[in-house]
């Protein structure tokens, strides 16, 4: 199924958890945060959450700014 | 600054207590060194940053902002740059705290004008309060009209952080009598954020009694950033010891400083 991931479309599998996805960017345990469809996602939640088709999947970090 | 002040002159944000009064951002920098250099130069113990997409497999290994200034070591201040309306601006903060295991204390800004970085005075009043009943600590940027500074109070923000001049601009302190005046109405702190431009713009900042000033593009935009970190400190140690010393009256005509009592002709 098609996802969009940080504002780029994305084939991901079927029945894919927010905790593979992760996984599958070498993300995990990495300090980060995510929203899907502009709602936090908490980090505890990601390994029984279920990613849907056409999902808008934003994985944020920190960076420098003023 | 004397050992006596350095102990009892402090700055508490959300009960906690800092040396420093002078807050720096993390942005325009050359590299994650010369960030960490300048940020040590200034004194911080409050840095700001921003939050953004990550960079997914274009830049692996790449240093996260988070490894040179741990969380452990720093007081962590995420802004909400780039936001131009309360519901970005409030997402942002969320995410943020996701980030930051819970903290919550937050820079909220929402801009109103691309041209300007202005902000947009009543998108941050919505989102002060909607942050604040979702249980933020909340510094606001804001322009430097009082009555906005007595609202964003009003509601709850702890901390109201007036401009001096459009953000990066470094023209320095355009409006020093509305500075004082939000110094004098409030009763949290109050720290110049952005337009600084170099030393005596903060010192002056300070002098009109702001608890503090916040700044980025002064330091990272100059041709030495980690002696403008230095120049930075001292700055606002003298502005602030110069406020507490509390200066002469200004006078038209002369006074002259040695006695006029036993001239010998």
């Amino acid at each position: 199924m098609n996802i969009m991931l940080n504002g780029i479309p994305t084939e991901v599998a079927e029945q894919c958890l927010l905790a593979d996805l992760i996984a599958h960017l070498a993300l995990t345990g990495q300090r980060l945060a995510v929203e899907v469809n502009a709602e936090l996602v908490p980090r505890s939640t990601f390994a029984h959450y279920p990613l849907a088709p056409d999902d808008r999947v934003e994985i944020i970090h920190a960076v420098g700014g003023g | 600054m004397t050992i006596e002040m350095q102990t009892t002159d402090l700055l508490t944000i959300a009960g906690k207590t800092y040396h420093s009064r002078l807050l720096v951002g993390t942005g325009k920098y050359k590299d994650m060194d010369e960030t960490a250099r300048a940020i040590a130069a200034s004194g911080a113990e409050i840095v700001t940053i921003a939050v953004r997409r990550t960079n997914i497999g274009q830049t692996p290994g790449e240093p996260n902002i988070l490894d040179v200034l741990p969380p452990e070591r720093y007081t962590i201040l995420p802004n909400t740059a780039g936001c131009y309306d309360a519901e970005t601006a409030i997402r942002t903060c969320r995410l943020a705290r996701e980030l930051l295991d819970g903290h919550n204390l937050v820079k909220l800004e929402v801009l109103g004008d691309e041209k300007t970085l202005f902000p947009d005075v009543i998108a941050t009043l919505k989102a002060a309060e909607v942050l604040v009943n979702d249980g933020f600590n909340i510094m606001v940027y804001t322009n430097d009209d009082p009555i906005i500074a007595r609202e964003l109070e009003a509601i709850g923000c702890i901390v109201i952080m007036p401009l001096a001049a459009p953000i990066g601009s470094g023209l320095g302190i355009r409006n020093p009598l509305n500075i004082r005046t939000i110094v004098e109405n409030a009763k949290v702190p109050v720290l110049v954020d952005a337009g600084v431009g170099t030393a005596s713009d903060a010192a002056i900042a300070m002098e009109l009694g702001c608890d503090g000033v916040l700044m980025n593009t002064a330091i990272a935009a100059a041709k030495n950033p980690v002696l403008m970190a230095s120049a930075m400190r001292k700055a606002i140690e003298a502005g602030r010891e110069a406020y507490l010393a509390g200066r002469m009256p200004a006078k038209r005509f002369a006074s002259a400083s040695s006695p006029v009592d036993g001239l010998f002709f």
